[in-house]
């Protein structure tokens, strides 16, 4: 190239901070780092995949993001997908069981049902679940405030049905810190909740050694601003706060670690998704190994789902999120998820449609029937380009991770708003470079629509008299329990956490008495107190 | 015109909703603009609302919504303001909010209604135009 036109070429830096060369050789991966920390597919670093023949052996899991109204109406949905080849299920719960309240509640006012599946009780979980295999099917709970009680009743759901918890699989999110900096179902202080995420992982490593207690997520801190390499640096920054917390109660790393599960998310430019997953697998392995010297393989393994993110999506001409929804399921293959999942193309209006839904979940098997993506184990490894990025892009992360150490530690960050500060501020100027047409943004800010165009969506409807159920529901199931068993059970568990105790064992024994989830938080925040939020800016 | 102080804007996130990246860009531009804006974090009822406005006078009361549940929460918000005197306050709403609700939301004196895609200057823009 003349060096005439190299000066008039456009200058690309990726939203991580890195410089984009147009032609990448052998020297670029020299200079990055090398070859040395790549190795083989299932061996260490695992950058290049967990297992050694990734979904040759098994294809990724298809698992939407699914839940409203009650039980009853979650279940059909759940059934819907199933019937049409979705071989996991991930449920949403409406914001008052999020926020460890019952339907009955006046801050639920409103919003029973309306975003999720409202729980209150057992019955509820049991209803949700019913007619559905648990070992065919896995479930991924998303919750996180409410965790103690949700991963409780799944549980004791599951025991009642006649499986054995000690080969029960399923996955909760229980992320509570990444919940201070963004998606905001708290309830406790910042300590307390991260007690309460060691309790379920202690618990869960005794009595439920195949469940995943926690599902550490970068995805909604990205989603709130970061970019792709903050956004898995803070994510292991959080998973380690919580092996710290585990591990100072005296579990050995090696019985935990191999549960710990993450979310990552999945928009903006392929090379970059791609290579963030590589290296975040890479990362992962090496602090698990050199900092807690864990020695089983799978103690050692990044595992994930990679699910195509909101934050990706646009408002305007929703159907082009149809295509933007099939290059975030390629990224996720490419980049050798265990789990992957899409938002709806219709998800900035409403709760998808089972029309939408189908659509996502077709796109996610199109990769597997069609294209070939489960054939070749990290089909991009050994271009000089991704290997470049990788090494490139697990370099900012370990400096990102540093600086969080330096400056406290995650925990104090989460605590005093900054890091909420930090990431809200970047998603301020992404705004304003999307509005000025400076990062370009189809649909927003070029080749936008002629003029303004009806947008043929199905509104998901909100059905009342599904909240009025849900309470005479609750009501019964008040009505019908032994209330002084009921009492009993929250006494314990008042006692446990006073005592500074592991809390679960009193979990499950009230979420068998059917005690509500409100009731249980009323108890665990008496003794923890509930969270206030800095607000700063 | 020229005014006594910097426009006034108490920003809410109504109800459990907890997605507050909107709210808190929309914060920034505001703050940009030369309001003076007080944010009031997450998990307010409309009691809380109603009661913000009153003890920092704001000019503007902005909620910012994405979880579904503006319209339950401004027809109880609205009588609490009208009770305290404080209905001639210009009240707006930004986030997820279908179109259908729209005229629900300007009969309870939502006037200025931001759906998602909305832009900052856009909003800051119709403050300026409508505060007196």
């Amino acid at each position: 190239m003349s060096g005439e036109r190299r000066s008039n070429m456009r200058r690309v830096v990726n939203e991580s901070g890195i410089e984009i060369k147009p032609v990448y050789t052998p020297a670029d991966v020299e200079q990055s780092g090398g070859f040395s920390f790549i190795g083989e597919p299932g061996a260490y670093p695992f950058v290049r995949g967990i297992h050694p023949l990734m979904y040759r052996h098994r294809p990724y899991t298809m698992r939407q993001y699914t839940g409203f109204g009650n039980a009853q109406d979650t279940n059909a949905r759940f059934k819907f997908l199933i019937a049409n080849g979705q071989t996991g299920l991930n449920v949403a719960f409406d914001l008052p069981t999020q926020c460890g309240l019952d339907s009955d509640d006046p801050l639920a006012h409103g919003e029973v049902g309306r975003v999720g599946m409202a729980v209150d009780t057992l019955r509820d979980v049991e209803i949700a679940f019913d007619g559905i295999d648990l070992d065919k099917i896995t479930v991924s709970l998303t919750i996180n405030g409410a965790a103690p009680q949700l991963i409780a009743m799944y549980l004791a759901m599951a025991q009642k049905r006649g499986y054995d918890v000690r080969n029960l699989r399923g996955t909760a999110q229980n992320d509570i810190l990444k919940e201070f900096i963004g998606r905001g179902t708290w309830i406790y202080p910042v300590e307390a909740s991260v007690k309460l995420v060691g309790d379920t992982i202690e618990y869960c490593a005794q009595q439920a050694p195949k469940y995943s207690p926690v599902s550490v997520c970068g995805y909604h801190i990205r989603e709130s601003g970061a970019n792709p390499v903050q956004e898995m640096a803070y994510g292991f920054c959080i998973a380690k706060a919580y092996a710290d917390e585990v591990i100072a109660r005296g579990v050995d790393v090696d019985e935990f670690a191999g549960r710990l599960s993450f979310n990552f998310n999945v928009f903006g430019n392929i090379f970059e998704q791609v290579c963030k997953f590589r290296a975040g697998r890479g990362l992962w392995a090496r602090i698990v190994r050199d900092e807690y010297g864990a020695k089983k393989p799978e103690s050692l393994w990044l595992r994930m789902i990679a699910g195509g993110g909101g934050g990706g999506l646009t408002f305007e001409q929703p159907e082009v999120n149809i295509v933007r929804g099939a290059y975030y399921a390629l990224i996720a293959a490419l980049a050798g998820a265990q789990t992957t999942a899409l938002c709806c193309f219709d998800e900035a209006y409403t709760i998808p449609s089972e029309y939408a839904q189908r659509i996502s979940l077709r796109t996610m098997q199109l990769l597997i029937t069609e294209m070939g993506l489960a054939d070749t184990v990290d089909p991009l490894g050994g271009s000089w380009y991704v290997e470049t990025l990788t090494n490139q892009m697990r370099r900012n992360m370990e400096e990102i991770m540093a600086d969080v150490a330096a400056q406290g530690g995650i925990k104090k960050l989460i605590a005093e708003g900054s890091i909420q500060a930090q990431v809200s501020a970047q998603a301020y100027h992404m705004q304003r470079a999307i509005e000025s047409g400076e990062f370009p943004k189809l649909g927003v800010n070029c080749y936008r629509a002629e003029q303004s165009e009806e947008v043929d969506v199905e509104m998901h409807p909100y059905d009342e008299e599904d909240c009025r159920r849900q309470i005479a529901a609750l009501e019964a199931t008040r009505r019908s329990r032994d209330a002084a068993h009921v009492r009993d059970t929250l006494a314990r568990l008042r006692d446990d956490a006073r005592a500074g105790r592991n809390v679960m064992p009193a979990v499950v024994e009230a979420v068998n008495a059917y005690a509500s989830v409100g009731e249980i938080t009323t108890e665990l925040a008496a003794v923890y107190g509930r969270y206030r939020e800095p607000v700063k800016f | 015109m020229t005014r006594a102080r910097p426009i006034r804007v108490l920003l809410a996130k109504p109800g459990l909703d907890g997605h507050d990246q909107g709210a808190k860009v929309v914060a920034r531009a505001l703050m940009e603009a030369g309001f003076e804006v007080i944010y009031t974090g997450l998990r307010q009822t409309p009691e809380a609302v109603a009661r913000a406005v009153k003890e920092s006078n704001a000019d503007v009361i902005a909620l910012s919504s994405m979880a579904g549940s503006h319209v339950p929460f401004c027809e109880k918000l609205t009588p609490l303001l009208e009770n305290a005197g404080l209905a001639d306050r210009l009240c707006i709403i930004g986030g997820n909010l279908p179109k259908r609700d729209h005229a629900h939301l300007r009969q309870l004196g939502f006037r200025g209604i931001f759906p998602s895609s909305s832009r900052l200057d856009d909003i800051v823009n119709y403050i300026r135009d409508n505060v007196s």
